[in-house]
């Protein structure tokens, strides 16, 4: 215990290693970006960047949500589902008030799905805490309920949002403000305050703390089952506010939608240099690690070399690859 | 949706026992499918459904039990139970797995029940008594042909879905058309059967490629996402962009004579409902129906949308 104790206080005396720390998924994302463009020029356009960036803002957003859980020492595997679910019920929603409420269901439809993620984020919350039960199998239960939702909701079609909704709502993904894509602005600001919240306020840095040892962190009366709640209700609203960017994509959700989200959502945050095991988080890492990610997928499809068989293979060597800088960059 | 739920109670409650409750001349149809987890499986419960009530007003002496069942294990446990308590006439299957299911059906198979094998192919052929299927290649080869017809020469995008059998034949069926021709396939990417997928494929192969004459997404859920990509790079040079399978709001651009999906191709959901009207008419009428039933993937055009079109299924 004395140890752990002396770590934080190093940690915080010496902040200047921990800016260090910081820059690794930049590193590696600056690598990814010379290799993208040896491959292929067009990789650096316009266009092809803020495609690719705009495409990373879900797992982005989402990312930021998971830092909190992740930095408590919990788990989240339920995000992907939970997306979908949102995603749908907020179309359901939309689509009732239509009649009545016309392109004004829009705004009280971005109301309700926030409630419905802060919700879906505490009930993961609770029977975390309450129960005392693994977060790991916990979210794993609520991944199934939340993906049954969304199937037993779509009958296992899909669930398209009402037509006159389609172009007001269309902007929200698509729109830019000053050229750039509002997703990206909204994933901006989510970091933004997320990163306040984390790294300013009484609550993030408890967060950490009971992260890094959950002893200790109860020893100093910390109340260990309210702050990772809290992480949980955080982690439920980034995924409401991604749902919100995801639904005017394509108009619809479907029970595909935001499949495995949740392992490219933790190896985001993870290549972002947040441990699994909990600790400091790395919001602005996280952001650069779903960066990371989609670059990947994206230079899979720009390099000519590479067979359609084996993306899967190369896009895991990459990400170890992406790890290992990022450790490199740590130790210097 | 209740309907369904309902539909599965009385289903469970049937194969516990209630048998007896049935006249002695009432024959069983059994039905075990996937449960609905993406559009095209939602299209053959729903079909599955629609056929069970149909067959069952129109033959009062045949019962229809449709099952549906969320993975290979749940399917071999429903075949289980149906051996154990009640000996159906007639089992229509469509596998999750070829390898899985085999074994199961043989012992359902020498309760003396009929056989009837959708889509999935078992791995011993000699199981079913009947086999009902789609073409994938031919889902390939018609999409090709078309492309050959109205396009001639260009140069074509592939989208791909989960490496499967059907995957294979349905890109097999469209490379073997096309070979020896002035249309050149660029590229092929797999987008796993998934809208967003496509979506991001489709952005990607805009990036890469300058001039790209037409499309192919194997599939229809993942046309939508391409054509949401092209909409926004707001593309011109793509003069078609096809999918298959024949979902509604494909169908639907088709009945509209959209310039740039003016068809599909069925691999209809549907096929579920020929196999047990075919499984309905043996035990009723005995009208001879062993063999195989390969269903055809015609071109579906303006003018024989309709036949395709079920605005009610959810795929």
């Amino acid at each position: 215990m004395t140890d752990t104790t002396s770590e934080l206080v190093s940690k915080e005396s010496v902040f200047q290693r921990i800016n260090w720390v910081d820059l690794g998924p930049f590193i590696a994302l600056a690598v990814l970006v010379v290799v993208g463009y040896l491959i292929n020029p067009d990789f650096l356009s316009p266009t092809n960047i803020t495609n690719v960036v705009t495409r990373a803002t879900f797992i982005g957003i989402i990312a930021v949500g998971a830092t909190f859980v992740i930095s408590s020492g919990c788990l989240d595997l339920s995000v992907g589902s939970m997306a979908a679910f949102a995603a749908g019920a907020m179309i359901l929603f939309m689509n009732w008030l239509v009649p009545t409420w016309g392109a004004n269901a829009i705004p009280a439809g971005i109301v309700f799905v926030l409630c419905v993620g802060a919700l879906c984020g505490l009930v993961n919350g609770l029977v975390v805490t309450l129960g005392k039960i693994e977060p790991f199998i916990v979210t794993l239960g609520t991944m199934g309920v939340y993906r049954a939702f969304i199937t037993f909701m779509s009958n296992g079609g899909s669930i398209p949002i009402d037509r006159s909704l389609r172009e007001p709502f269309r902007p929200l993904y698509f729109g830019t403000v000053m050229g750039i894509p509002i997703p990206v602005l909204v994933c901006a600001a989510v970091a933004i305050v997320g990163s306040f919240i984390l790294y300013k306020t009484k609550f993030g840095r408890r967060c950490a703390a009971v992260g890094a040892n959950v002893e200790v962190a109860r020893f100093s009366g910390i109340s260990v089952g309210r702050i990772r709640t809290l992480a949980f209700v955080i982690q439920g609203i980034c995924v409401a506010i991604a749902a919100i960017c995801y639904v005017p994509r394509l108009g619809a959700a479907t029970p595909t939608t935001g499949l495995l989200w949740e392992l490219q959502v933790i190896t985001a945050v993870v290549i972002g240099g947040t441990a699994l095991r909990g600790g400091k988080g790395h919001i602005w890492g996280s952001l650069a690690g779903a960066v990371i990610l989609e670059f990947i997928a994206n230079l899979m499809v720009l390099s000519d070399f590479i067979s359609e068989y084996l993306v899967a293979a190369v896009q895991g060597v990459i990400i170890i690859v992406a790890m290992l800088i990022q450790r490199f960059s740590r130790r210097s | 949706m209740i309907k369904r739920t309902m539909f599965a109670l009385a289903g469970a409650v049937a194969l516990l026992g209630a048998a007896p409750a049935l006249a002695q001349d009432t024959k069983v149809i059994a039905v075990s499918i996937p449960a609905a987890t993406h559009g095209w499986t939602g299209g053959v419960v729903y079909h599955a459904e629609a056929a069970a009530k149909e067959v069952k007003a129109a033959f009062p002496n045949i019962d229809v039990i449709v099952n549906t069942s969320p993975s290979a294990v749940a399917q071999v446990g429903v075949l289980e139970d149906l051996v154990a308590t009640r000996k159906p006439d007639a089992l229509v299957i469509l596998p999750f797995t070829s390898e899985e299911l085999t074994g199961p059906v043989q012992s359902v198979k020498e309760a003396g029940t009929f056989i009837t094998v959708v889509d999935r192919g078992l791995t011993d052929e000699t199981i079913q008594d009947l086999y009902v299927a789609g073409d994938n290649i031919a889902v390939g080869s018609t999409t090709a042909q078309f492309l050959l017809e109205e396009l001639g020469k260009g140069d074509v995008v592939v989208l791909r879905g989960i490496p499967t059998v059907i995957d294979d034949e349905r890109i097999q069926g469209f490379q073997d058309a096309l070979e020896g021709s002035d249309i050149k396939i660029l590229d092929i990417q797999y987008a796993n059967w998934n809208r967003d997928d496509a979506f991001k494929v489709m952005q990607d192969f805009l990036a890469k490629y300058p001039k790209i004459d037409a499309v192919w997404a194997n599939d229809d859920d993942m046309l939508l996402g391409v054509l949401e990509a092209t909409q926004q790079a707001g593309r011109t040079d793509i003069k078609f962009a096809l999918g298959a399978n024949g979902m509604k709001e494909i169908i639907e651009k088709v009945m509209e004579g959209d310039e740039i999906t003016p068809i599909s191709t069925p691999y209809p959901p549907s096929m579920i409902k020929t196999a047990i009207y075919l499984t309905a008419a043996n035990l009723n009428g005995q009208a001879p129906v062993r063999g195989k039933v390969i269903l055809d993937a015609p071109r579906i055009t303006k003018e024989n949308a309709q036949e395709f079109y079920f605005p009610d299924s959810p795929f």
